[in-house]
């Protein structure tokens, strides 16, 4: 039998302890306080649980049923406040931390410095890899050359006229007159040719010496790349194709290429290539041409089975007009003002 | 080479649009420097002549001119140029004239006095280069007529063009006309020869020595030669070809080597007792050139000498002064020669005389152009000479070293299209030589297709085929081979070096310092001053100046120079770095011919010390997987003795690292200690380091235990940390110094006590967790070997 009066005073007796549980948990101020409420409200001596031992004293099964229920919703109601208060406080402590701990930024934005590449080396880097992509592979040589590498197997044999226009430095090394800084990277040509077999795709980036005062265009020490390719079948209008390819890759896409009649004792035919920018304009670049068979031979390849072109052309020139310097020697005055503009 | 459109027309119908010109010219090789107008009339500027002149009192740099402009009014100017005097005919810019330089001519003078128009030189009007005085007109002139007109002078346009030194024809019009005309389809013609009768026999005698060097002399008499002013349209062409008129005879000499490419030389005939002789100069023989010098010569110089052997001539190079055409010259001898080339080029280089004639037979000369040049002087002489006779009977003495006439050089169809990447015919190979003078002789058919070609003799460059073949690509038109992009069969990529050195090159960039590129040329002494020896430094022969005289053979020197200015520029963060060859003398020069060159890197930063090099050294080992043994027992010239090690590995040198000795920096007035390292790329990029193999982390607890020990400072912390290491045992996973003490006060003397360091060891085994006895073994293996030696034992 149902014991109503029981029922109902216990009911207010659970409403009570659940409404004192919650409003107390919307008092606590921080989590401490919360973890100790919860440890509290746990304990067996708290108001339900409490009431939960006392159950047993009810004598209707259905009493005992729905007073547990009741008792059971009231746990649920509590803990699910607790839950969300310590979740609340969690959340506010966090963000009160968060603008404690506020940083300016940018009083670290120019702390430490990267270095900078030179601007030569940037351009070299950026033509090695447009011709990589055309499938060329690096070729490296001395810069102490003798004459033999740097005129002599280049078709300019001692008494050749062409030798006077290279304004060659020479050393005091060895037989007067056979040592010298090489006045271009041609030389590596024929160490190429020496030591690779054909087919052969190579570009010979490197630094040359000339006997020239310098101004705001020339320096007497400064950068060259060069390109040769032999194989067999090659012909003039691989050579054409080779300077059109490497001019879009390299300029862009709205650049194109020419080649114009010029002479240079290490190729024939030879050829000046201009490019031309998108306004029309065209510039001169570099020199070019078919392997001299002369050179071929030098080299150790027969001219009549293999033919190949090589070309080059100025890197310090690439690297002062990307940027714009004005004067070509400031980019070799190696003042970190100007070397970190890069 | 200035080629004048109104003259080339001469030699065929090119016409006037001069665009189209220079982009044939262009196309053909010829490079086109400058397109330039000339002798655009400046209407206003009329001839007037000079009455008197007269000098006022208060203006120095100026003077009054009264001139009569043909109306009989007496004009007056004022005039800051002295060349004029009373009867002079002179161009006077008029009243409200636009000159070329946009001035219009007012009556506005000085102290009052107003001037009726302007008196012109030469450069103000644009009639010759000379800005020195008035131009002084032929005294020809109608009075009052426009300047451009009385002088015939027309709008004309000069193409500079680059000859190249392949083609030496290109430095005559004849041969640039003969390209041009070959390319646009324009009939060509030689300029007009001389078609007078022959006079009555008159020979010199000609003696050629050096049949080497000369192997072509004509000598051609001319008498009733009167020395005169050339007329005007032959004056202004030399000045717009950049030359300046002498007389008739020289300008007509110079007209026809610019024409035929062929100089020539005018003797006064009553001056060379009556033979020439080609020889050879005997040393420190002397010649009074032309130009007034006296010239010291060598036995390798071709001398011209009279019917006495005294030199007349610097064959090919300048004519001698005693020799020289005067007012009162009446008969002449006409050299007109071929001389060798090299030998002309080497008297002009010893002596720096360059001259027209010069650059000529340096560059080569057609040796069978010498009748028509003779006979082109007489028609251009008889312009200003009517009565001129040309003697019958000339002397040409013709050498069987003369280059041959025509050259029969082989030339294959297929080896034309092999290198040109074309399908021509043997037809077409034929036709296009055929327009530039080079003869088909015979085809010969069969497998392979050659032609026998005849080398024209103007064509001294085309030795063999392959020269043929260009020939044939400059008239095909190198616009029309096409572009093929060939397919490369090679796997384009950098080596293993290359790549490694890109990859050192960010390592080094992340480390904050920038890329410089010092001049690799020293100073004599600048290697000392760093330190270093200037035993093994090659010495440059020529140098451009004495302070850039030495082959560097190290990196420092030019570092040094760059920190020290950048410190003198007060700039910050100073931290530079270069890769760079080195190129040392080799000790035992039988090993090799070229120097002992190789690749170094070497970073510097000022204001930091050896501890910031070690930093340094340690990222790049680890990164790039560079292995050395530090040695702060042999220390290398220039660096800080007691900061520094070299770095080693058995007894090969590859760097060093640590700080610049002080008395370096003192010599550079660097006031701040300087961190550097060095490292021998060469060496250390071409060991590529081996795939490391994986190891497993192991799954159980690490052991860690610190120890510190008190070390002597002449003891190497690398010395106790080997030590530790070979003592931890199998289960030792990495030993950290962590921490190093010195006591308050000790750092002044570093050398003389000893510091706390204390390390990390980690203990971890792959199978198991290691028990406390275990790691308390270890822990007093290292404590043992630790004291023996040396250290002592310090509880943490």
């Amino acid at each position: 039998m149902s014991d109503q009066s029981v029922v109902t005073a216990m009911t207010q007796t659970v409403e009570l302890a659940q409404n004192s549980a919650l409003t107390a948990i919307a008092a606590t101020k921080d989590l401490s306080a919360v973890k100790t409420l919860t440890a509290d409200l746990n304990k067996k001596d708290s108001p339900l649980n409490t009431l939960k031992s006392e159950l047993g004293k009810l004598t209707s099964v259905d009493d005992k049923r729905t007073m547990g229920q009741l008792l059971n919703t009231a746990s649920q109601s509590v803990n699910a406040a607790l839950l969300a208060r310590s979740t609340e406080l969690e959340s506010l402590e966090i963000s009160a931390r968060v603008a404690r701990e506020a940083m300016d930024l940018s009083e670290f934005a120019t702390r430490r410095r990267r270095g900078h590449s030179h601007i030569v080396t940037q351009a070299t880097q950026r033509l090695e890899d447009v011709f990589i992509g055309l499938g060329f592979q690096i070729a490296e040589g001395p810069e102490v050359e003798t004459d033999f590498y740097n005129f002599e197997a280049l078709n300019m044999p001692k008494s050749h006229p062409a030798r006077s226009e290279f304004d060659t430095m020479f050393l005091e090394y060895g037989d007067p007159g056979s040592i010298l800084l090489r006045t271009h990277t041609s030389p590596v040509q024929i160490r190429v040719m020496q030591t690779w077999q054909p087919p052969i795709y190579a570009i010979m980036p490197g630094r040359v010496f000339r006997r020239d005062t310098p101004d705001a265009t020339h320096m007497p020490v400064f950068h060259q790349i060069e390109g040769l390719v032999i194989d067999r079948g090659i012909t003039f209008a691989h050579l054409a194709g080779t300077i059109e390819a490497f001019t879009k890759a390299f300029f862009g896409n709205e650049f194109t290429s020419r080649l114009r009649p010029s002479f240079f004792p290490f190729t024939e035919p030879s050829a000046e290539f201009d490019i031309r920018r998108a306004d029309g304009e065209w510039i001169e670049l570099g020199g070019c041409g078919m392997v001299h068979p002369n050179v071929l031979i030098s080299g150790g390849i027969n001219p009549e089975e293999f033919s190949g072109f090589a070309f080059g052309f100025g890197i310090d020139r690439m690297a002062k007009e990307r940027h714009n310097v004005e004067d070509i020697r400031e980019m070799y005055t190696n003042d970190l003002r100007f070397l970190r503009q890069f | 080479m200035k080629i004048l459109n109104s003259w080339l027309n001469e030699f065929g119908s090119f016409g006037t649009d001069t665009e189209k010109l220079a982009a044939a010219m262009t196309n053909l090789g010829l490079a086109v420097e400058s397109v330039t107008s000339v002798g655009t009339p400046v209407k206003g500027v009329v001839v007037a002549k000079v009455i008197r002149t007269e000098r006022h009192p208060d203006a120095a740099k100026v003077h009054r001119v009264y001139v009569d402009a043909g109306d009989g009014v007496e004009l007056h100017v004022w005039c800051g140029a002295f060349n004029m005097k009373p009867g002079d005919l002179i161009p006077l810019a008029t009243l409200g004239t636009t000159m070329p330089d946009g001035r219009v001519i007012t009556p506005r003078g000085i102290l009052g006095i107003e001037s009726h128009g302007m008196l012109c030189s030469g450069i103000e009007i644009g009639l010759d280069a000379d800005a020195d005085g008035i131009l002084i007109l032929p005294s020809t002139l109608k009075l009052g007529a426009d300047v451009f007109e009385a002088l015939g002078v027309t709008a004309d346009t000069v193409f500079d063009l680059d000859v190249t030194r392949n083609r030496p024809d290109c430095n005559g019009y004849l041969g640039v006309a003969r390209d041009l005309g070959a390319k646009l389809g324009v009939k060509v013609s030689a300029p007009a020869l001389d078609k007078a009768k022959k006079g009555s026999a008159r020979s010199l005698k000609v003696v050629i020595s050096d049949k080497e060097k000369c192997s072509r002399y004509n000598a051609t008499v001319m008498s009733g030669v009167v020395v005169t002013n050339s007329p005007v349209w032959i004056a202004r062409r030399l000045v717009n070809s950049g030359m300046r008129p002498i007389n008739n005879v020289v300008d007509a000499s110079n007209l026809v080597m610019l024409e035929l490419n062929q100089p020539t030389h005018a003797f006064d005939a009553d001056k060379i007792a009556n033979a020439f002789k080609i020889r050879c100069a005997r040393e420190k023989e002397t010649l009074v050139t032309l130009d007034g010098q006296t010239r010291e010569l060598v036995s390798t110089d071709l001398l011209i000498c009279d019917g006495k052997d005294m030199p007349i001539g610097l064959a090919g190079v300048m004519g001698g002064q005693s020799t020289e055409i005067s007012s009162t010259t009446r008969v002449v001898a006409l050299e007109t020669a071929f001389f060798e080339s090299s030998g002309v080029a080497s008297t002009a280089n010893r002596l720096g005389l360059r001259s027209e004639a010069s650059l000529r037979f340096e560059r080569g000369v057609d040796p069978y152009g010498v009748d028509d040049a003779v006979s082109r002087f007489a028609a251009l002489l008889r312009e200003s000479c009517p009565k001129l006779v040309v003697h019958a009977k000339a002397t040409d003495g013709i050498e069987k070293s003369l280059p041959l006439k025509q050259r029969v050089v082989g030339l294959r169809i297929a080896q034309v299209n092999r290198v040109l990447g074309t399908k021509l015919s043997a037809k077409s190979v034929s036709t296009l030589l055929a327009k530039i003078g080079f003869v088909t002789k015979a085809t010969s058919t069969g497998k392979i297709v050659t032609l026998k070609i005849g080398v024209p003799s103007w064509r001294p460059d085309c030795q063999s085929e392959i020269y043929l073949v260009e020939e044939v690509a400059r008239h095909y038109g190198y616009e029309n081979l096409g572009k093929i992009v060939p397919q490369s069969t090679m796997h384009g990529r950098l080596s293993p070096m290359q790549q490694r050195r890109r990859e050192l090159r960010e390592v080094i960039v992340g480390l904050g310092v920038s890329e410089a590129m010092p001049n690799p040329f020293l100073a004599p002494g600048d290697l000392t001053k760093s330190g270093l020896s200037e035993e093994l430094a090659i010495r440059l022969a020529n140098p451009l100046v004495f302070e850039e005289s030495v082959l560097r053979t190290s990196l420092r020197p030019g570092l040094l120079k760059a920190i020290s200015y950048n410190l003198s520029h007060r700039n910050t963060n100073i931290g530079l770095f270069e890769i760079g060859h080195v190129y040392p003398a080799r000790q035992d020069q039988s090993t090799g011919e070229l120097p002992d060159e190789y690749e170094v890197l070497c970073i510097i930063a000022a204001g930091v010390n050896s501890e910031v090099a070690m930093d340094w050294w340690s990222q790049l080992s680890v990164t790039m997987g560079f292995g050395a043994q530090l040695d702060q027992k042999s220390v290398e010239p220039g660096y800080h003795s007691t900061r520094s090690a070299s770095l080693r590995r058995g007894k090969q040198l590859l760097g060093s690292v640590g700080e610049i000795d002080p008395l370096v920096l003192a010599r550079h007035d660097i006031n701040v200690s300087v961190a550097c390292l060095e490292l021998n790329l060469t060496v250390s990029l071409n060991e590529i380091p081996k795939v490391s193999t994986a190891k497993s982390v192991s799954r159980f607890p690490r052991s860690d235990f610190d120890l510190a020990f008190s070390l002597p400072q002449n003891e190497p912390a690398s010395s106790l940390l080997k030590v530790l290491r070979q003592a931890s045992g199998p289960e030792l996973v990495d030993i950290l110094l962590f921490d190093i003490y010195r006591a308050p006060g000790v750092d002044q003397d570093l050398s003389a006590t000893s510091r706390s360091l204390t390390f990390r060891i980690q203990l971890q085994a792959k199978d198991r967790t290691l028990t406390d006895a275990e790691v308390s073994t270890a822990r007093q293996r290292c404590i043992d070997a630790a004291t023996k030696l040396g250290a002592q034992f310090r509880t943490v």
